[in-house]
């Protein structure tokens, strides 16, 4: 194949498919989405999961039964997914299986800035880190075969600007053979019961331990630049960077930063005058390096928060404290576009002075004015349980005006079990939980999830979610439909309604995305055209 | 022009919705064709809600960082005017502006309503001129990266833009005045 200009996150898709992954699964999640529909674009089997522990899980299952698999997901979705992250790495894999995170430093489209590195080393998972497109392919490949020839899921650590940026990919010419799966029964390698975890924990430090010593891993070592009265070394984007800013100097790439190559960081420091660790993020290289008395210098906390650049890495490494350039005028923030339905709805709760726990999506934007109509937003899914929590604490009068607002995708994601919590500890006033319905998974860029009845490739599912009947089942008793905007009357009196009641009310407002029924539409003609 | 490493920087900035992203596929795509090493960068994501959105477009013999370091865009391409503000400093400082003012005539008469839509394009034309790259890639990149529908009257309007410096004889982009402390 001739060579492509390619995102990383195209880059990773088309090498799943050269790497024969058999299933790819995930949750959409800037800046991570684009990997899977990419993979089904390019003939790979692709699906959405309803969250990331469940997309995890699937893959888990797929590698047990000795396929390759990749899931997909945001940094935030790996704190949903590490409950079987770190029991995966006890239990390791028949075949190769690649978490494929990226991180968001800066928090482009994000809640907060984690760090991804940090969930290797404690999971115990060993984590590669492309800096650019073809990196991106070349590790996406390599993690794969690590990962079955060490049989342990191995993270492939993205950050936004290697996702989302474009660069030459020169890929393979033939895909790689894997054996057809099968299922081997290893009952004490796969049941986690406490007598059989004991061994599955040395057995993953063995393992780790193997992988470090390998030929393998010294093969994704990097080292380039003949001045070595400057070292530097550095993780993924931030390595380009650094060797921008510093063009002679002598640089180290680790490429696999779990286990880290320690003693190859050792013996590059003691071969240059001054050695820096530039890394995005918190200072993982910088204390990994001191911990093991490595001479390295590391980078003013400053520069812990958002994304690295030439001119912030010339910045480290000259000592410079001056205050960093500013835009002359802040950029325009993104806002509910002029045809969204949710308008209409934090309309009437700011009109009610609700106090609103709020979720993640597109209608976050209802914190913008002129609605500032939103009150809490933590994490996906939090919105029921805050707005229990504050139901709970608030006297009656207050607690009456809380009502939790979450959009279908993130309902589906991890609103079902607060659902179930709301039904369980009902507060003294009761409680109202808007499920915001659009159709779609929209902030990310209009996917599909179990409640739009299609699947990832935009066509037809088998089921579609029911989540009034979820509600009745759950012991809900007041359940509402309603068009926030064709039935605005109906819609706030039902609100007004709910609040004064005393019960436990669930209001599905239905209103399709503009922008998804749009597309859909546009889909949906492609299809007739073709058939 | 390019930096002491043969590498060119543009920055295009603009209004989410207005195709910024497709524009700059479309200039990556084309020095991809005429054989540069190239990175392109831009965030995705809160932006597609109508907010600002810039790319980073970098090419040359070998490219490193796909960010442009700060103030060193040697042309930076806006294309709703609220945006220069936000976006001025990451202009060389004889770096060249390019806003829709530099192609007036499109967009007057019954012609402007559609010309708006294609004002990304537009606006490579104008650069087009400055950059070593041949026509014939910039047509390529323009076919591979909008449907087919909509290339025609795209080709077009890059054709007519990429004219003006030739039809007037002057610099087609301008250079505002930094403002003085």
């Amino acid at each position: 194949m001739p060579d492509q200009l390619l995102t990383g996150n195209e880059a990773v898709a088309q090498a799943a498919l050269d790497g024969a992954v058999s299933l790819g699964t995930g949750y959409p999640g800037t800046p991570s989405t684009e990997i899977l529909e990419r993979f089904d674009t390019l003939g790979g089997r692709a699906q959405w999961a309803p969250n990331e522990k469940v997309a995890l899980e699937v893959g888990l299952g797929v590698a047990y039964g000795t396929a390759r698999a990749l899931v997909t997901m945001k940094h935030v979705g790996l704190n949903v997914a590490a409950d079987a992250l770190f029991s995966a790495t006890y239990t390791g894999v028949a075949e190769g299986l690649v978490i494929v995170v990226a991180d968001d430093p800066g928090m482009h489209s994000s809640q907060n800035e984690q760090d991804t590195r940090r969930y290797a080393e404690a999971s115990g998972a060993p984590m590669l880190e492309p800096g650019d497109s073809q990196e991106a392919y070349d590790y996406t490949i390599k993690a794969l075969e690590l990962s079955a020839r060490f049989q342990l899921p191995v993270i492939l650590r993205m950050t936004t600007r290697v996702c989302h940026s474009k660069g030459r990919v020169r890929s393979r010419s033939e895909r790689a053979q894997v054996p057809a799966p099968r299922y081997e029964r290893d009952i004490p390698g796969r049941v986690m019961i406490p007598g059989y975890a004991r061994p599955a924990h040395v057995r993953l430090r063995e393992r780790l331990a193997n992988l470090a010593r390998s030929e393998a891993a010294a093969e994704l070592i990097t080292e380039e630049g003949q001045d070595t009265s400057l070292g530097i070394i550095a993780d993924g984007v931030a390595a380009a960077h650094a060797r921008e800013a510093a063009p002679g100097a002598r640089l180290l790439k680790p490429g696999l930063t779990h286990p880290l190559p320690i003693e190859a960081m050792r013996a590059f420091a003691a071969k240059v005058e001054r050695c820096v660790v530039i890394e995005e993020g918190d200072p993982y290289l910088y204390t990994a390096a001191r911990a093991a008395d490595i001479p390295v210098e590391g980078k003013p906390e400053r520069f812990r928060f958002g994304e690295l650049n030439a001119e912030r890495v010339q910045r480290i490494l000259s000592g410079d404290e001056s205050p960093e350039p500013e835009p002359e005028a802040p950029g325009k923030p993104p806002r509910l576009c002029a045809d969204c339905g949710h308008r209409q709805v934090f309309q009437t709760l700011a009109r009610h002075d609700c106090i609103v726990a709020g979720d993640i999506g597109c209608y976050t934007l209802g914190v913008m004015p002129p609605f500032e109509a939103m009150d809490t937003c933590v994490c996906m899914g939090a919105s029921v349980g805050v707005g229990l929590g504050l139901r709970h604490a608030l006297p009656a009068d207050q607690a009456r005006r809380v009502v939790s607002v979450i959009g279908d995708s993130t309902f589906v994601h991890t609103g079902l079990p607060g659902l179930a919590e709301m039904a369980y500890n009902p507060p003294s006033t009761g409680h109202v939980l808007l499920i915001l319905d659009n159709d779609t998974t929209a902030m990310t860029g209009l996917q599909e999830h179990p409640g739009t009845g299609r699947q990832l490739s935009h066509h037809p599912a088998t089921s579609k979610l029911n989540y009034e009947a979820v509600a009745l089942a759950m012991g809900i008793t007041r359940v509402h439909t309603v068009d926030p905007v064709e039935a605005q009357e109906e819609f706030e009196q039902l609100l007004t309604d709910a609040m004064a009641a005393d019960e436990l009310t669930l209001i599905v407002a239905r209103r399709p995305c503009p922008l998804a029924s749009r597309r859909l539409a546009a889909f949906q003609a492609e299809q007739e055209s073709c058939s | 022009m390019s930096d002491g490493h043969g590498v060119t920087n543009i920055v295009i900035a603009g209004l989410g919705g207005q195709g910024i992203v497709t524009g700059s596929d479309i200039l990556a795509q084309a020095a991809f064709l005429a054989g540069y090493d190239v990175k392109k960068s831009e965030i995705h994501g809160m932006s597609q809600r109508g907010g600002s959105v810039s790319s980073d477009i970098r090419f040359g013999p070998r490219v490193h960082s796909p960010m442009v370091p700060h103030a060193q865009a040697d042309f930076l391409i806006i294309s709703e005017s609220s945006q220069v503000l936000p976006n001025r400093h990451r202009l060389a400082p004889r770096g060249r502006l390019i806003t829709p003012d530099a192609v007036p005539q499109l967009f007057q008469g019954d012609a402007s309503q559609h010309a708006a839509r294609m004002i990304n394009v537009a606006l490579l034309g104008v650069l087009s001129a400055h950059l070593d790259i041949s026509e014939t890639h910039w047509m390529d990149a323009i076919r591979g990266q909008l449907p087919e529908k909509l290339q025609a009257m795209n080709l077009h309007a890059f054709r007519q833009a990429r004219g003006i410096e030739a039809l007037f004889g002057t610099l087609t982009g301008e250079v505002r005045p930094r403002p003085t402390a």
